[in-house]
């Protein structure tokens, strides 16, 4: 059977023809222009990762949500699990940028961080407008 | 809700229809002692056909003589710069050019000019030379034209939502989202039907526009009927806002329409239009490819550097043409104290206040008391333009309220304070703001500025910002909240 | 009114603006401002909670708000003023700006270099024409992003996107992550406008289907959107007839296109590019106004904001040097011109006493060609796109070999190079 893979990894985009066995095992790779599209491409087929950007609910912020990401790729699969577990988190202001928001989270061994420092709603606010230096 | 849970209510008089004619009745009528109340269909008055209006006030020079429409559309011309004043909504007084590309439409133009010196309309005959030197952006192909140069353009939506708020501030009362479902006489009492109420009254005004036949249907009358005619309009980026100074028209070539026009609009904005075409819907707003290429095909003949790439925004409006192709003003034949003011397409706009000067008159012949009020004010005061003022007006109104130094649109520099008051002068929508104030009219449509406002609305009006809508129920903007679709809902 | 003086006035406080003000504080500026209308800095990265930002300046894979925060951070750490929630209404030919916030009222500012930062908005459905109605449930992409990104709504439950640029992709993925139902993206060249990586990620990893050399043709419904009707097009982009399809959907999301936001830049003379719809630009990125520069996507359109970034920088340092009059005119200017497949080329004048950045893009993609610069350098690219904006930086050494007075930019074939050899 075969698999068509376009890799990411550089603008080429090349696209690279998988060749899969009876146990899903790969049996041959070709289209790729460097070594690079064959780990790519390799990786994708066997255990694709994805970092998840999202956003969870801050409470007593400037905003409502904080945006958010996990500090490390993981299995594309679990994209939709963790969607659903970000869904019910509720974080306090204020944050800063790289803060852990869930250690371990869906015990993957990756953390899910806060990507902006995100300031409580009256954290200077007499001096959020008018000329002055941000502290 | 059925008919027994409804609110009851009886007033002297009600006028159905908040557009351009049943405002400006509302209007004239809060000048009198009056129990009066005006029913609106959508959630904004003016948001019917005149929301789509070109907003031309005609000269009075295409009316055939001995029609309503002539009658009226002279007298309505004159009161456009006195009831713009009052209202305090801007009236430009660019005049009409009706221009001719060849010498059988020269023809047309000298009779059109005749007219005009027989009406006492003020109308000149220009030269091409003449024409030329006025508008020199003017397809070099024009043999002559007339101009008449008290022929000018507004707002309508401003218009209709200046009376009314003018007629409120003088007793009238508004329902808003209230269409007249039922309707039906019992001696001399009328009755009328909306969604929440059943109201009682003495006169009925039936302005409904599209929906006049529909109502006098509802009383018994089917003598008369309304034909939805649909208009497209295309309008430019400000920056084609000079391009032409009057109106430009040509010769028609219907006896139905006058054209498709290019119009410089009292705001700026350059638009070309309208089409005429007969649908079958009364609800058909749609725009289309093909109403596209004949407008701009049409223009480019009068004004050859329209550039398409320039457009921002279409629209398309629906005229009330009734099938006498000419105003209906009279009581229903059966029902006393019910008046039609049905049909009121082009000149429509630049007739009604000579309507609606007449309408008092035409309801003491049918035995109503009229007592003056002696407080009456004609004029409406207090609005703010931020962005026509000096940088020192703009400086001092931010130290009386620091909420005009919070710029919401950008594009058009509204201030959240003017989108503030209005919503205090009943603007309930986005729609409502945008057609009060011009946020979100701009070139990027609101792009920026649509959450601020949908935040301010939800504000001000005290609701969730889910139900901040477009132009009224069922148009609501978003309609869950984050991570709602996840099967969480945000607490 | 309040009146201030500053040495570089900064308008935008995204990430060129952010960057240009870093770059004229390093450079010297004693006063340096950044005028931003957000209540925050960070533009329009604080909305793109995607990561892909940065790859080529910190060697790492970002989400916008860390690209943002980083800049955020060094500004912090500066003398660097700024004034938030303030709108810019007007820039004079003579650098006085005039602006506004709810504490100062009117502000005056005077100052001796200007640096516009404004970045871009969105092409509209008005400007499309797409006919049809027009009920509630159309947003441009932009706008979707920030209502489910910043406050918090999603607009609908299933969605349409027209135009397969990053942002529709992205908020392909977006919606669907949040739960909603993306039917399809409607594309109306023949292949995707974004990156390869984003078709992947946002529309394969998901199964939403890429309907190429399609557009929407006809909008459905009442009061909200009830779907639309895609058709497919000719090379003309002309609908075929016969070929439309009707798809259910209760919101359509329009990625269509970016116009740099010149409203300012046109009101105080600044002469603009019809190509970029962006200033035209000399090498050190200051506009036909002395004194006035520009960087970022008011400029023209970027892909990546590395490349804003280092733009950025460059007109922050010249913007300082003007403000100590350490800019010299130079003597000999050379047109810089779009040739063969060029779309355009930033800058549009140079000297050939600095180093130059350029940035272009092509008209039509390509394969196996090379870029030529005025036949000072030819480089083998394997592609063009339009959709991948192309850089390379000439040193005086090499301009100085240039012959007479324009420097053409242009794509060659393989055969013309062989010829010319």
């Amino acid at each position: 059977m075969h698999k068509r893979i376009t890799c990411t990894v550089c603008p080429l985009s090349c696209e690279v023809v998988l060749e899969i066995g009876e146990n899903n095992e790969i049996l041959s790779l070709t289209g790729n222009k460097c070594a690079r599209g064959k780990t790519y491409a390799t990786k994708e087929h066997t255990a694709p990762e994805r970092t998840l950007t999202t956003t969870v609910r801050i409470k007593g912020g400037v905003h409502p949500l904080l945006p958010v990401r996990t500090d490390q790729p993981i299995p594309k699969q679990k994209l939709r699990e963790a969607m659903l577990a970000t869904a019910d988190l509720v974080v306090e202001a204020p944050v800063i940028m790289g803060d852990v928001v869930v250690e371990n989270f869906l015990g993957l061994g990756v953390n899910l961080i806060a990507t902006r420092d995100l300031d409580r709603v009256d954290q200077g606010s007499t001096e959020s407008v008018g000329t002055k230096n941000l502290r | 809700m059925n008919s027994q849970a409804k609110t009851r209510k009886a007033v002297q008089v009600v006028v159905i229809g908040g557009g351009i004619m049943g405002t400006l009745v509302a209007r004239e009528l809060s000048r009198y002692e009056l129990d009066l109340l005006l029913l609106e269909k959508e959630a904004e008055v003016g948001w019917g056909t005149t929301k789509a209006n070109s907003g031309i006030v005609h000269a009075g020079i295409h009316e055939d003589p001995g029609t309503l429409k002539a009658k009226y559309c002279f007298p309505g011309n004159q009161m456009f710069p006195k009831l713009c004043e009052d209202l305090d909504v801007s009236f430009r007084q660019n005049g009409i050019l009706v221009v001719a590309l060849s010498e059988e439409e020269m023809d047309m133009v000298h009779m059109y000019y005749q007219r005009g010196l027989e009406r006492g309309v003020p109308v000149r005959l220009l030269s091409r030379e003449e024409v030329l030197a006025q508008e020199p952006n003017l397809t070099p192909e024009v043999v002559g034209a007339v101009f008449a140069p008290e022929g000018g353009s507004v707002m309508p939506f401003e218009l209709a939502a200046a009376a009314m708020e003018n007629a409120v501030a003088n007793g009238a009362e508004l329902m808003v989202e209230s269409p007249v479902i039922n309707a039906w006489a019992e001696g001399s009492k009328k009755y009328l039907e909306t969604p929440t109420h059943i109201i009682e009254a003495e006169i009925v005004i039936n302005a409904a526009g599209l929906f006049t036949d529909d109502i006098a249907r509802m009383f018994g009358d089917d003598y008369f009927s309304i034909e939805p005619r649909k208009g497209e309009e295309y309008l430019f980026d400000l920056e084609f806002e000079g391009l032409v100074t009057s109106t430009i028209f040509p010769v028609p070539r219907s006896q139905v329409s006058k054209g498709i026009l290019v119009i410089p609009t009292s705001e700026g904005n350059l638009m070309i239009g309208p089409t005429s075409d007969h649908v079958g819907l009364k609800d058909d707003l749609s725009t289309s490819y093909q109403g596209f290429e004949r407008i701009f095909s049409e223009s480019r003949r009068l004004v050859p550097g329209l550039d398409s790439r320039k457009i921002i925004a279409q629209f398309a409006g629906l005229r009330a043409a009734s099938d006498r192709s000419d105003f209906i003003i009279e009581f229903s034949p059966s029902v006393p104290g019910l008046l039609y003011l049905a049909g009121i397409e082009s000149p429509g706009l630049t007739a009604a206040p000579a309507i609606a000067a007449d309408v008092p008159k035409m309801l003491e012949e049918q035995g109503l008391k009229l007592v003056p009020k002696g407080n009456f004010q004609p004029r409406r005061e207090g609005v703010v333009r931020f962005r026509l003022l000096s940088r020192e007006e703009q400086d001092e109104l931010i130290r009386q309220n620091p909420a005009y130094g919070r710029i919401v649109c950008r594009c058009e520099t509204v201030t959240e304070a003017e989108i503030v008051d209005a919503i205090r002068r009943g603007a309930r929508t986005l729609d409502g703001i945008k057609f009060r104030t011009r946020a979100g009219a701009g070139r990027c449509q609101s792009g920026f500025c649509q959450p601020v406002l949908m935040e301010i609305l939800s504000r001000e009006l005290g609701i969730p910002y889910e139900q901040v809508s477009k132009r009224g129920s069922g148009t609501e903007q978003v309609q869950y909240k984050a991570k709602e679709l996840l099967g969480k809902g945000v607490s | 009114m309040r009146r201030l003086e500053v040495d570089v006035a900064v308008i935008g406080g995204g990430p060129a603006g952010l960057a240009a003000a870093l770059a004229a504080h390093k450079e010297g500026a004693a006063r340096v401002l950044i005028i931003e209308r957000n209540h925050e800095l960070g533009g329009i990265l604080q909305q793109c909670i995607h990561h892909g930002f940065g790859l080529h300046r910190f060697k790492a894979e970002l989400t916008g708000p860390e690209y943002a925060q980083r800049f955020i951070n060094q500004v912090r750490e500066t003398d660097i003023q700024v004034l938030l929630e303030t709108m810019v209404l007007e820039v004079t030919e003579d650098r006085t700006i005039y602006a506004v916030n709810s504490s100062e009222g009117m502000l005056e500012i005077s100052a001796k270099a200007v640096v516009l930062a404004m970045g871009c908005r969105e092409r509209t459905r008005g400007a499309l024409r797409i006919p049809g109605k027009r009920p509630a449930g159309i947003f441009s992409a932009g706008t979707a992003q920030r209502y489910i990104n910043i406050d918090g709504y999603i607009p609908g439950r299933k969605a349409v996107i027209l135009g397969s640029g990053d942002i529709g992709l992205i908020m392909a993925r977006r919606l669907t992550l949040e739960g909603a139902q993306v039917e399809a993206v409607v594309e109306i060249m023949p292949y995707a406008a974004g990156l390869a990586r984003n078709v992947v990620q946002c529309l394969e990893d998901f199964d939403i289907p890429l309907i190429l050399q399609s557009t929407v043709v006809d909008i459905h419904g009442e009061d909200r959107l009830e779907g639309v009707t895609i058709a497919r097009v000719d090379e003309d982009w002309k609908p075929i007839p016969g070929t439309e399809r009707k798809i259910d959907c209760d919101t359509l999301l329009l990625s269509v296109g970016l116009i740099p936001e010149n409203e300012l830049s046109g009101g105080a003379g600044v002469e603009l590019d019809p190509i970029t719809n962006g200033p035209k630009v000399d090498d050190t990125l200051m506009t036909s106004i002395p004194g006035i520069f520009a960087c970022g996507n008011v400029l023209h359109v970027h892909d990546l904001v590395d490349n804003v970034s280092k733009e950025a920088e460059r007109a922050g340092a010249f913007a300082a040097q003007y403000a100590r009059q350490q800019l010299s005119a130079a003597n000999r200017r050379i047109k810089v011109e779009a040739g063969e497949n060029i779309r355009y080329v930033v800058p549009h004048e140079i000297s050939l006493d600095k180093p130059v950045e350029f940035f272009m893009r092509v008209q039509r993609p390509e394969d196996d060609v090379f870029l030529d610069l005025g036949g000072l350098r030819t480089v083998k690219k394997p592609f063009v796109r339009p959709s991948e904006m192309l850089n390379i930086t000439l040193t005086p050494e090499v301009l100085g070999k240039l012959q007479g007075d324009a420097l053409t930019v242009r794509i060659v074939s393989q055969k013309e190079v062989d010829v010319d050899a």
